[in-house]
């Protein structure tokens, strides 16, 4: 499941499920051994933040970058200092959680130059088609095209995150992989992984390749 | 379209809009209620509509007046200083009888306050919230799927009485996230003989206003209004009852609040706590009927508010004394946790409501 590449960045759509993924991504990659940080560089929605789990990653062991208003009161799109870190410290494994869409794509301005730089990173997708404006694989493309472009740097694969929250079954997920299948065909992009809360993982693996399960959820206000 | 989404309360209430015909939307950012906005910009213009970003709050609530009074179904949507800055228009559409919809997806005040969830816009939303006296139907959703059903109802209801409707949610239920059905049931729109949509010489002006120089006109327009007043208070109250059947202590609570409660309420009934709770899906009109109907078999009341204690008056005045009515509360974008609620429920069921 886990890639070579130092960095990984995850984006995508509002509410596709970034946060959590990369949460979980993370503690997965500590689990097997690796020093990583967690940054949380979503600019756009101040609602639902890295940093509300912030004890179980200290726990886990797992770094945190993310800005000084994250969970404040304080409705301000501002980066932290600690940024520069992420590709200055090539010690370490970084995850990044970028803010939905295209308006939160566009921090990835000023890292994309030392990214490409360093050429060790992946990029992913993370897509739901039961999010009403990503139901196909046109309209899923059109979003990963905007974010591309405001961000400067290629997708290098697809996470199938497709759920209806609390009422996700495994016929939920099982119904969404040729939505996924044409996400990948007309990105042509691999599915990396296809991410399931815990519950689900027993029934579907076997079922779905590259499964992985969401054990942590990030706080919802 | 009957297959279920999976949506943010905020992006329900855009979607829903423009399911029950919605084309024109003038807003401006405020957290924790843009996705609103940022949803209607990205459909708007796909679908012949238009998404303007106005200036400022008060700009769009009477670039509504204006769209309103050409017939149009419009609305606007902001959280709690935005609402604040629309009370001047939302003033004027009622005065000049003008249907439209609102949505306040509150944060805690006063002041710019925070971001985080609140209900302490009851009185304002309630009460009118601007000058002069006129009221808004106020729907209080507690569900992804409530934030867009009711959406069509306000616009339905607006239309119907001629006043404007307002969305009571909470930054809480405009970011989270659940499974919606869009398959929702729209009544086709009145005919609107008042609106200013061009005489073609046919007929005498329409004129849309809000201004009564001679007292006895405005009197008589104030009267007047407080008849169609009267009759939605009538008509369109809906409120849900959970567990009242055998209960001894009564919930009032409604959005997040209620949600929360609900747990409580079910872990109080485990400890064999007779507890249930009305939840008013309508905050104006007040569904006091069946408030002043369970102060005769209830011990006691308590009202659990994001809020200092502002719905409660209205629960104390459906009482009609009969009853103590006590606050369960969390203000300052805090939300109470079902054991500060259970707490409240076991303290009532000891002490509470001891009849003189």
């Amino acid at each position: 499941m886990s890639s070579a590449k130092r960095l990984t960045l995850f984006c995508g759509h509002y509410g596709s499920g970034k946060t959590n993924i990369a949460l979980n991504y993370a503690l997965h990659l500590r689990q097997s051994g690796e020093a990583v940080t967690v940054a949380d560089l979503d600019i756009v929605n101040p609602y639902f933040r890295t940093k509300d789990s912030r004890a179980e990653l200290e726990r886990a062991g797992v770094g945190l970058i993310c800005s000084d208003y994250a969970g404040g009161n304080l409705d301000i799109p501002a980066l932290p200092p600690e940024l520069y870190a992420i590709t200055d410290d090539r010690s370490r494994r970084v995850v990044l959680d970028i803010g939905g869409d295209d308006r939160g794509a566009l921090v990835l301005g000023r890292l994309t130059p030392a990214i490409l730089a360093e050429n060790s990173y992946e990029m992913l997708l993370v897509i739901n088609r039961y999010r009403p404006l990503t139901p196909d694989a046109p309209s899923t493309i059109e979003v990963m095209r905007e974010i591309e472009q405001a961000g400067g740097i290629r997708f290098t694969g697809l996470v199938n995150n497709s759920n209806l929250g609390e009422e996700t079954t495994p016929g939920t997920v099982l119904a969404s992989l040729p939505y996924a299948q044409a996400v990948s065909e007309a990105a042509g992009l691999p599915v990396v992984m296809t991410t399931v809360k815990k519950n689900l993982f027993e029934t579907l693996q076997g079922q779905v390749p590259g499964l992985f399960p969401l054990t942590l959820q990030a706080k919802i206000v | 379209m009957s297959e279920k989404v999976l949506m943010k309360g905020n992006e329900a209430i855009a979607e829903a809009a423009i399911l029950a015909g919605c084309r024109h939307y003038f807003g401006y950012p405020i957290t924790p209620q843009t996705e609103i906005a940022a949803y209607m910009a990205k459909r708007m213009p796909k679908i012949g509509g238009t998404f303007l970003q106005a200036e400022s709050e008060i700009a769009a609530i009477n670039m509504v007046y204006g769209v309103s009074a050409a017939g149009k179904r419009v609305m606007t949507s902001s959280s709690s200083p935005g609402i604040s800055l629309k009370g001047e228009g939302i003033s004027y559409l009622a005065g000049a009888d003008l249907p439209a919809l609102v949505v306040n997806v509150q944060r805690g005040g006063p002041g710019l306050g925070g971001i985080q969830p609140s209900q302490s816009d009851y009185f304002q939303a309630t009460r009118g919230g601007g000058h002069g006296d006129y009221h808004m139907i106020v729907l209080a959703p507690a569900s992804v799927q409530e934030m867009a059903e009711f959406t069509v109802r306000g616009f339905e209801l607006a239309d119907q009485y001629r006043m404007t409707a307002m969305i009571l949610a909470d930054g809480t239920m405009g970011q989270m996230m659940e499974p919606v059905s869009l398959d929702l049931h729209v009544a086709p729109m009145p005919e609107k003989p008042w609106a200013t949509t061009g005489t073609r010489m046919q007929r005498p002006h329409n004129i849309v206003n809000s201004l009564y120089l001679v007292p006895e006109v405005l009197e008589r327009s104030n009267f007047e209004r407080y008849e169609r007043y009267r009759t939605v208070e009538e008509n369109e109250t809906m409120y849900e009852s959970y567990r009242m059947e055998d209960a001894e202590i009564c919930i009032a609570a409604f959005g997040i609040a209620a949600r929360v409660s609900k747990n409580a309420i079910n872990a109080a009934r485990a400890e064999g706590i007779r507890v249930g709770m009305i939840r008013p899906q309508t905050l104006w009109p007040f569904p006091s009927a069946p408030f002043r109907a369970a102060a005769d078999r209830v011990r006691c009341m308590i009202s659990v508010e994001l809020s200092m204690g502002q719905m409660i008056e209205d629960v104390r005045l459906a009482a009609e004394c009969r009853v103590p009515v006590y606050l369960c509360n969390r203000v300052g974008g805090m939300i109470p946790e079902p054991e500060q609620i259970l707490a409240a429920i076991r303290e009532a069921a000891k002490t509470g409501g001891n009849k003189q």
